[in-house]
């Protein structure tokens, strides 16, 4: 008791408190120098935009992955939930057949639909089964990606109409007043994550059963309710994410999403939420999401690490997040 | 006789807090030496440093005359000195033979050699006068039996010196008893033992010699030979302990406001009834384990339960927390730090969780009537704290609890149960508690609390309820209210046939 209150004084640990939140800025920081300095086209305009159009869609579905995560939970199927979503979304284009917004507009509500579902049946899963997240999306994680293969028949699911492909095409290629659309959905859906994770009652309520869900409990937080409603949020950022993804290739392939749950808690992490929950940090999740695009980027840049091991380099940066994670956290 | 180990004006502080002063210990071979002080006297800290798990800051431990110094636990067992530890230290899934070697397994061609673990095992329990099978697992033995399981790890290296820590708080008086004759077993093969406890009559059964501790600092060591119980409570406090409560509010009111009958949660209590008034204080007492906990987290939906519980003439049956905070009861766990409070969040946070409904303008928290409110509870309930940016986990035991009060006196209950309301405060703390308890009847609240301190339940409230084995033993008003006539209720047994028992007249 009396040992841990004075392990520390006040004002060094305000300040390890802010370098926990602020390290991966520095790291950004550094890692936009240590570019800048390999290859002079890295610090371009085009470039940069090209990077973080390309971390929209990981920054979208691990702004939804910050909400699972800081609650104590833990997201697997993400990617094959974005599969199977951008598979029915191309389906029910297919079937309505029109070229038209209301075609469009309907098959993105089917989206968003289909996603929320996958991350209901998620959450209902582990909130009434009283099973580990971790068990419950891996079997779903092969569920949605086995349907998705099923109804691809094994091949790829395309958009038929090409009229509709053209009126779709500027969701991902399009910019306004120079800002590439996905970078505007995601700093939205960031903005909005932020706003409902500091500063309403549900996202108090999601740090209180990530820190200790018995003392939600006893403070009466509706603990089901809440953590089943953390993997609806991250259903419907799988499925923003899908909107911004379909019209890039207009398909989706049993290889769709594959890997983008690792990539998502990879930058979940790396931003300075706490993998056993109780902190979170959409801010800095959206800055581990391009991070990551900023490493694959400098490596095809520059000749000194084969760009087939960017795998391997984005592994070894959450090894070392959660290094420094701890060091940090050890320091106070 | 020479002392086999003596602490020569022993401080220890944490920072700039001095948390002990200048202590003068000695053990002799073959004594009962027993360390009483009140909570945050300084009594574990003095254990810790006298077993090595801790370095003095000042002054010097002896062994046999000579001077020494312990790098660490592992080192002061290598010197014959060993630590029965308070909470229950064993590996759950791994058997009573694995726990006892766990770390010193016996070997043989490099491989366990189980068969020796067990035989071995089995040697020692039954010399500590049970028969636990060696190869049960340790999740399936009750408590008394992991303590003794834990009595018996520790005796399983050569021993000079064997501490215990509040050996018995988890113990029913039979199980604290046959504690005792192994104690006594241990002082007749010429082991030095410490025993540390705030239940003085245990220490008057067992001990031969009395330290007093108090704010860390001695205050007095004597004989057992006609240091009576009440003395001892007298040099542990410093004052008279009549002063510690304060007066009882009047139960001006007839009105029941709670009617709980016949109700169960199962596995725990079974058939309890009780009423509660407006404007009471009513304790719960009885052993650790007797199911008091669980009915109230029964009643208010924390638990599932079954039986009927009447608020204001109207049946209720809570589903959860929540619903019972709407309904204007709120419960305050005996374990703060696990159930109560968030550890890892600010003071702010922690404040504000039960009652974040009434800080939400539209869907959003209004972090400036926060900051208000934490003021306010801060200023109302005395939270003493460095900054307001701390973390609820680096307050002290007696300031968490006030946090915790708050907390919950956002929600403007009109029934409130605590649970174990001083458990872990020290003494200053605690008759801010009191005072708070006694303000909240005299306010026409209802409340309840649930002690396992007998002078508590005493002093604070006007009727006790005490349960055994899960159900309600009796009840005792407010004129019958004695330690004896609790004890009675709790165990079934009159306090002079326990004391009795445990002197070894029997």
């Amino acid at each position: 008791m009396t040992e841990t209150v004075l392990r520390s004084s006040p004002e060094k640990r305000r300040f390890n408190i802010d370098m926990r939140a602020l390290s991966p800025f520095i790291a950004l920081i550094v890692l936009m120098i240590a570019g800048a300095l390999i290859n002079p086209d890295f610090l371009t305009a085009s470039n940069l935009l090209n990077v973080v159009t390309r971390s929209a869609f990981i920054a979208i579905i691990a702004v939804g992955a910050t909400f699972v995560i800081s609650s104590g939970g833990l997201d697997l199927s993400v990617g094959s939930m974005a599969a199977l979503t951008a598979g029915l979304m191309i389906l029910t284009l297919n079937s309505l057949g029109n070229a038209d917004m209301s075609t469009l507009a309907l098959g993105m509500l089917a989206a968003i639909a289909v996603s929320a579902a996958c991350g209901l049946a998620n959450g209902l899963i582990i909130t009434f089964g009283r099973i580990e997240p971790f068990i419950v999306t891996l079997g779903t994680m092969g569920i949605y990606r086995s349907l998705v293969i099923w109804l691809a028949a094994g091949g790829t699911i395309t958009m038929r109409n090409s009229d509709l492909r053209e009126l779709y095409r500027p969701v991902y290629f399009g910019d306004i007043y120079g800002v590439p659309v996905p970078i505007i959905a995601f700093l939205v859906v960031a903005a909005i994550g932020a706003l409902i994770l500091y500063r309403t009652s549900f996202g108090r309520h999601v740090i209180a059963l990530g820190s200790n869900e018995d003392v939600a409990r006893y403070s009466g937080v509706p603990i089901w309710r809440v953590r089943t409603l953390t993997y609806i949020i991250q259903g419907i950022c799988v499925g923003i994410a899908v909107l911004v993804y379909v019209p890039r290739l207009g398909s989706a392939t049993p290889t769709t999403g594959l890997l983008w749950e690792l990539q998502a808690i990879t930058a979940v992490v790396i931003g300075g939420t706490a993998l056993k929950g109780g902190v979170g940090r959409i801010w800095g999740t959206v800055v581990g999401a391009v991070i990551l695009e900023v490493v694959a980027n400098i490596m095809v840049l520059s000749n000194f690490v084969s760009e087939f091991l960017v795998g391997a380099v984005q592994g070894a940066i959450i090894i070392i997040a959660m290094l420094v994670q701890r060091s940090v956290h050890r320091g106070r | 006789m020479d002392s086999v180990l003596r602490a020569e004006n022993i401080s220890k502080s944490f920072g700039p807090i001095e948390v002990l002063s200048g202590i003068s210990l000695d053990l002799k071979p073959g004594e009962v030496h027993a360390v009483i002080g009140e909570n945050g006297a300084g009594k574990s800290t003095l254990m810790r440093i006298l077993s090595g798990h801790l370095p003095p800051t000042k002054g010097s431990l002896h062994l046999n005359g000579q001077p020494i110094t312990f790098s660490g636990p592992v080192d002061a067992e290598a010197h014959g000195i060993v630590l029965v530890h308070q909470e229950i230290l064993l590996a759950p899934d791994l058997t009573v033979a694995q726990n006892l070697f766990l770390g010193r397994e016996i070997r043989r061609f490099g491989f366990v050699d189980d068969k020796a673990m067990r035989e071995r095992t089995r040697a020692i329990l039954h010399e500590l006068g049970t028969n636990i099978d060696p190869d049960r697992e340790v999740s399936r033995l009750s408590i008394a039996d992991r303590q003794l399981v834990q009595i018996a790890r520790a005796l399983l290296v050569p021993h000079k010196v064997v501490a215990f820590d509040e050996p018995t708080a988890v113990l029913t008086p039979i199980e604290a008893e046959s504690l005792f004759e192994i104690i006594r077993k241990l002082r007749s093969q010429g082991v030095a033992v410490l025993y540390i406890s705030h239940r003085l009559n245990e220490v008057k059964a067992v001990a031969d010699r009395v330290t007093v501790l108090r704010d860390g600092r001695h205050i007095a060591t004597r004989g057992i030979e006609g240091l009576e119980p009440l003395e001892m409570a007298r040099l542990m406090v410093g004052r008279d302990m009549s002063k510690l409560y304060p007066e009882k509010p009047e139960t001006a009111s007839d009105q029941i406001v709670l009617t709980v009958r016949d109700i169960a949660v199962p596995g725990y209590v079974e058939n309890a009834s009780f009423t509660l008034r407006r404007g009471e204080i009513l304790g719960f007492g009885g052993l650790i384990g007797a199911g008091r906990t669980e009915l109230f987290e029964g009643i208010v939906g924390l638990r599932s339960s079954h039986g009927t519980i009447t608020l204001d003439d109207r049946n209720v049956h809570f589903g959860d927390a929540r619903e019972a905070m709407a309904a204007g009861i709120v419960y305050l766990s005996e374990d703060r730090k696990g159930k109560g409070l968030l550890l890892q969040q600010n003071l702010r946070i922690n404040l504000s969780l039960a009652a974040l409904d009434r800080f939400s303008r539209g869907s959003f928290i209004d972090g400036s009537a926060e900051e208000k409110a934490l003021d306010r509870a801060i200023k109302d309930f005395d939270i003493r704290t460095r900054s307001r940016d701390l973390l609820a986990g680096q307050l002290s035991g007696g300031n968490q609890q006030k946090l915790l009060l708050a907390k919950m006196m956002l929600l403007e209950p009109r029934i409130v149960i605590i649970d174990e309301p001083t458990r872990g405060v020290d003494i200053g703390t605690k008759e801010q508690i009191y005072r708070f308890i006694a303000s909240l009847a005299a306010e026409g609240k209802a409340v309840v609390v649930i002690s396992s301190e007998m002078q508590e339940l005493i002093g604070l409230c006007h009727r006790v309820v005490v349960m055994r084995n899960g159900r309600v033993a009796g009840e005792v008003a407010q004129a019958d209210l004695s330690e004896d006539s609790i004890v009675y209720l709790a165990t079934g047994v009159h306090e002079e046939r326990a004391a009795e028992i445990a002197a070894g007249h029997a």
